[in-house]
């Protein structure tokens, strides 16, 4: 890593947990983020919403459990994730049984938490 | 305009890096990639690194056979690091779970052949971490 400045990153999960590899893609984007010190938010939007499901049995698929990935965010300083709120909504999402703290965001409220950082990584 | 972003004759250039979740055969977002970085460079902007993640790595197949009458989009990826000597990268945990193999993984992991083109290299997702923190613009195609 050099010596550049950092630059706030959000991590937009856009993909159901298992339903292709790019949900575990993007979780291990945003641990390698924050490993390595950067300043990096996640925001669950769509069926994305889906991997903050409690109780995700992965190992009947024989895949690592994302929602176990997710609970150890608060080890790499990321306490707090943020919620598409209509997609928890539609998708009857409890964020109170969330895997990590969250935060349910309306789209105005999406806007302007994306225009605060310098990239965005939807995948 | 972006931190980091100084004009030369008027023009702003930028640094970009590329993300690619596509694999070459899926969709065009591989085809598209290829072209915007190409066209980025002949307009005087730099990429700094193209990073592969996911079914992105396919790109870095040194044995795929594409029809005659069909582009290969990997083509135009290795041209991009022939005549501008960009920096192509490999996701090695994506590329080990799709047989991208390097000559060093290939031993490694006790297989017969690397089967990646060597135009590209395999790294770890600090690779694109560092990317992010070096570019003006990171641009995703795919996903």
């Amino acid at each position: 890593m050099g010596e550049a400045a950092k630059k706030p990153v959000l991590v937009v999960m856009r993909h159901s947990p298992y339903g292709s590899s790019l949900a575990k893609a993007a979780v291990d984007v945003a641990l390698a983020a924050a490993a390595f010190e950067q300043a990096v938010d996640l925001l669950f939007i769509g069926e994305g919403v889906l991997q903050l499901l409690p109780g995700q049995e992965s190992h009947k698929l024989g895949k690592k459990n994302i929602g176990r990935q997710l609970a150890s965010l608060p080890l790499y300083d990321i306490e707090l994730v943020y919620v598409d709120a209509e997609a928890a909504l539609r998708y009857q999402l409890d964020i109170a049984s969330s895997p990590v703290n969250a935060q349910l965001l309306g789209p105005q409220e999406m806007r302007q938490l994306m225009v605060g950082y310098d990239h965005l990584l939807g995948l | 305009m972006p931190a980091g972003v100084f004009c030369l004759g008027g023009a702003p250039l930028v640094i970009y890096s590329l993300l690619v979740l596509s694999s070459p055969v899926s969709g065009h977002g591989s085809r598209t990639g290829a072209a915007f970085a190409h066209s980025a460079i002949a307009r005087g902007h730099s990429i700094h690194r193209v990073f592969f993640l996911d079914a992105g790595t396919l790109n870095g197949s040194h044995n795929s056979i594409l029809p005659q009458d069909e582009t290969d989009p990997a083509a135009s990826w290795e041209a991009l690091h022939r005549e501008h000597g960009v920096e192509l990268v490999l996701c090695i945990s994506s590329a080990l779970r799709y047989g991208m193999l390097d000559a060093t993984e290939a031993a490694r992991h006790d297989r017969s052949n690397a089967t990646i083109n060597p135009a590209f290299s395999v790294s770890g997702l600090g690779q694109l971490v560092d990317a992010c923190a070096h570019s003006d613009r990171l641009i995703t195609f795919g996903g």
